[in-house]
């Protein structure tokens, strides 16, 4: 899923500052799923900034809603009869939902309440990780599920470097070397081998690197 | 016992701290309250086994959303005792009462 944060209170109160009357809009894809953008973090939310404006004495009409996914234009038209009703609208989505819903009605302004931070995991209740860098050519069969594209801090394809420290990456203590891991698995499966071979060089244009992507299927297209 | 404790003070009833919520604790601050705190049973012996446990976690999180908005923290707290302490609970809700008297009335204005 995509892993986002919510963004500090202060920051999102400054982005509405000068509004009366708003809409904060969740979504029930990956938002809701790592705890930051589903219903019950709107309702946190709208919570906190009615407690931050009614403090200041400067009352702040707030109402909250949900749709299935902001990234699919058929949910984000539900909102089309009540979105122009206020002054400013808040995405607790991802930053694809800001986007879609500023694309679908040009003349709201939206604001995001979170930050994107990654494509992860939740490895323990209330912990997640990053799994995946969305690099676009995929390898993980090469290194048994372990991917060193997302989760080495250098991206290496030949670990591990000099930084890898008592199973640790320098990056962090708490971060693991996946280059360490990958050896042991390597290892643990007698399959060390694999490793004695030079890769290719990667072409990168399939990751960010080349520009924005898109994906087109034919089958589906109307 | 007959013990009495401020008159200041409604008391809501859940089955286990567990239930009560974050937005249960911010929404009577945003309603009002000059304070909330949770009365759990004490670490280690919740009937449910972790309810008081997260309820103090959903506490400090609350907290860190006052302090967060320029409010005082300490106007929600989680106290921890058991059910045959009567003259605790009376106790705590002396000291919450005076901890919130000192802080003054909320700054909410509804």
């Amino acid at each position: 899923m995509i892993v986002a944060d919510r963004k500090p209170l202060t920051e999102i109160l400054k982005m509405i500052e000068a509004e009366k009357k708003i809409l904060i809009v969740g979504c029930k894809g990956c938002v809701t799923v790592c705890n930051t953008g589903g219903l019950k973090e709107v309702e946190i939310l709208a919570a906190s900034l009615g407690i931050a404006r009614k403090k200041e004495n400067s009352a702040l009409t707030i109402d909250t809603t949900i749709i299935e996914r902001q990234c699919d234009n058929e949910y984000v038209a539900q909102l089309s009869e009540t979105v122009n009703d206020y002054d400013a609208v808040l995405s607790m989505a991802c930053g694809v939902g800001p986007q879609f819903l500023s694309e679908a009605y040009p003349d709201q302004k939206f604001f995001p309440a979170v930050n994107t931070t990654f494509y992860g995991g939740a490895v323990a209740h209330g912990i997640w990780e990053e799994r995946c860098a969305g690099c676009g050519t995929c390898i993980i069969h090469d290194f048994e599920g372990l991917c060193p594209i997302a989760r080495c801090a250098k991206s290496l394809l030949h670990g591990p470097c000099g930084g890898s420290s008592q199973t640790k990456c320098e990056i962090n203590p708490d971060t693991q070397c996946i280059w360490d891991l990958i050896v042991s698995k390597k290892m643990e499966l007698g399959k060390l081998d694999d490793l004695l071979g030079v890769r290719e060089l990667r072409d990168w244009r399939s990751a960010r690197d080349g520009g924005p992507r898109r994906s087109i299927r034919e089958e589906l297209t109307q | 016992m007959r013990l009495s404790y401020p008159s200041e003070i409604k008391v809501l009833q859940v089955p286990c701290t567990g239930r009560v919520d974050i937005l249960h604790l911010l929404k009577a601050i945003e309603d009002g309250a000059d304070g909330v705190y949770v009365a759990g049973c004490l670490e280690g012996e919740c009937h449910y086994l972790t309810g008081n446990i997260k309820t103090k976690k959903k506490v400090t999180y609350v907290k860190q959303l006052l302090e967060e908005i320029g409010m005082e923290p300490d106007r929600v707290e989680m106290y921890n005792l058991s059910s045959a302490q009567g003259g605790r609970f009376a106790e705590i809700a002396r000291e919450m009462t005076e901890k919130i008297r000192q802080l003054g009335p909320t700054p909410i204005k509804n």
